[in-house]
């Protein structure tokens, strides 16, 4: 009966995920495309809970639906703000509410047959695969060796440490890739958008309310990756996100982009990281850790690695800095 | 065998309550009338359905971390709520600016 229950459970979440991913091409709105993007988030990272992989579920959820659907909505706001309901340019005008865009269908069919064709092709390939055992034999072999007890965590920063280095880089180069957007007068200014919340509303309280618990379970997420799913992307998007609402309710403003210590922020997860695997280099091997000291080095990597995530992610999602008389004042931007 | 029995029967009437949320969001007319339907409905359709987990709970940290998604849950919903209902006021009378604190919370 059980097994009849879960089956059924996994037929429906497809469905959600192909009927959530379906919906997202073929809605005309901007806006709401990207609502049922964040909601295919969700199903997905229901979908890897169900094949047991929680911590990529727990990535899924927090930065593939939740950041990147953030990011996704920061930019049909800034487009709609750039162009007229028709889609001409008219940034000059005078300010009207902003008018979510909308994708012509000679746009939408060829990304949505696109889609389809990459789905059917990448359910062909893994069909055909032959099942093998994969790699969890060794990796169990040599979780003690790692330090830590969490194999997920062992394979990203000790076994394939290498790919979270390139990542880590890979984030720091996309936020100097947006500031770069910035124009050459608005260099020394704050990033984003003047936050309008009203100083005793209900953002402004909410902006009080939950940062003690969203860093609690950061720094917790960070903290038992060692030993259960978590880690350092999970905790870090956790803290981004509590900023992120700091700096929306007004409660604090957005660092200067010249300020020193927000770039040390920023560099010190992949500088330690790579410190760590030159030191390893001299000794022998690029990035290995010594089984001796590898618990508290793979930890001091996490912490360093989780401040540079929040704090790049968090830049990442506020945009390049921009001058506040740019930008029209609708009366949306108060709440 | 009664835990389970309760936990059908609360998460089913949670079930409803989300039903009739949801038809609320696609039949009512304007942008106010359905942040009600999604609110007060959702809501206490979670609270239903928490209820109901609860008795599937095996200790007192499981608990206490679903009354804690519920907390985060109703402060959440409720903070949006209140900023898309704003935004929808201040949109339908973009001369009047933000309305006057009505309701300081």
């Amino acid at each position: 009966m059980t097994e009849l229950a879960s089956n059924g459970f996994d037929l429906v979440l497809a469905a959600l995920i192909l009927g959530a991913a379906v919906f997202a091409m073929s809605v005309r709105d901007l806006f709401g495309a990207v609502v049922f993007f964040i909601v295919y988030g969700v199903f997905v990272a229901l979908a890897w809970l169900r094949l047991g992989a929680i911590d990529v579920a727990l990535a899924e959820a927090a930065l593939g639906a939740g950041l990147t659907g953030m990011l996704m909505i920061g930019a049909v706001a800034r487009l709609a703000r750039n162009t007229g309901p028709h889609g001409e340019d008219d940034s000059e005008e005078e300010a009207q509410p902003p008018v979510p865009s909308a994708t012509p269908l000679a746009m939408r069919i060829p990304a949505m047959l696109a889609a389809a064709g990459v789905s059917v092709a990448l359910g062909w390939a893994f069909l055909a695969l032959t099942p093998a055992a994969g790699l969890r034999g060794p990796v169990a072999d040599n979780l003690g060796a790692s330090g830590v007890a969490n194999p997920v965590t062992a394979v990203l920063l000790n076994f394939r440490g290498w790919d979270t280095l390139l990542e880590s880089v890979v984030l720091l180069a996309a936020l100097v890739g947006l500031w770069s957007l910035a124009r050459d007068q608005d260099w020394g200014l704050r990033p984003g958008l003047r936050q309008h919340a009203r100083a005793n509303g209900v953002l402004a309280t909410f902006g009080r309310l939950l940062p003690p618990f969203g860093l609690l379970l950061g720094i917790y997420l960070v903290w038992v990756g060692s030993y259960q799913p978590g880690g350092a992307f999970q905790g870090g998007t956790v803290l981004a996100a509590v900023w992120l609402l700091v700096m929306m309710a007004g409660l604090m403003p957005p660092p200067l982009v010249t300020s020193l210590r927000i770039r040390a922020v920023l560099v010190a997860g992949p500088l330690i990281f790579l410190a760590i695997g030159l030191i390893g280099a001299l000794a022998g091997t690029f990035l290995g850790l010594p089984p001796a000291i590898a618990k508290p080095v793979t930890l001091l990597i996490e912490i360093a690695l989780t401040l540079s995530i929040a704090a790049t992610l968090a830049l990442l999602v506020l945009g390049p800095p921009q001058s506040p008389l740019q930008l029209p004042s609708t009366p949306a931007a108060a709440s | 065998m009664l835990a389970d029995t309760i936990t059908v029967v609360f998460s089913a009437a949670g079930l409803l309550f989300f039903f009739a949320g949801t038809a609320g969001i696609i039949r009512f007319p304007d942008t106010l009338s359905r942040l009600h339907a999604l609110t007060k409905a959702d809501n206490v359709g979670l609270g239903l359905l928490i209820v109901g987990l609860a008795f599937q709970a095996p200790d007192w940290q499981s608990l206490g971390k679903l009354a804690l998604i519920w907390v985060l849950a109703l402060l959440a919903a409720g903070t949006t709520a209140q900023l898309v209902a704003r935004s929808a006021l201040s949109r339908r009378a973009p001369q009047a600016g933000p309305p006057a604190p009505l309701d300081e919370p």
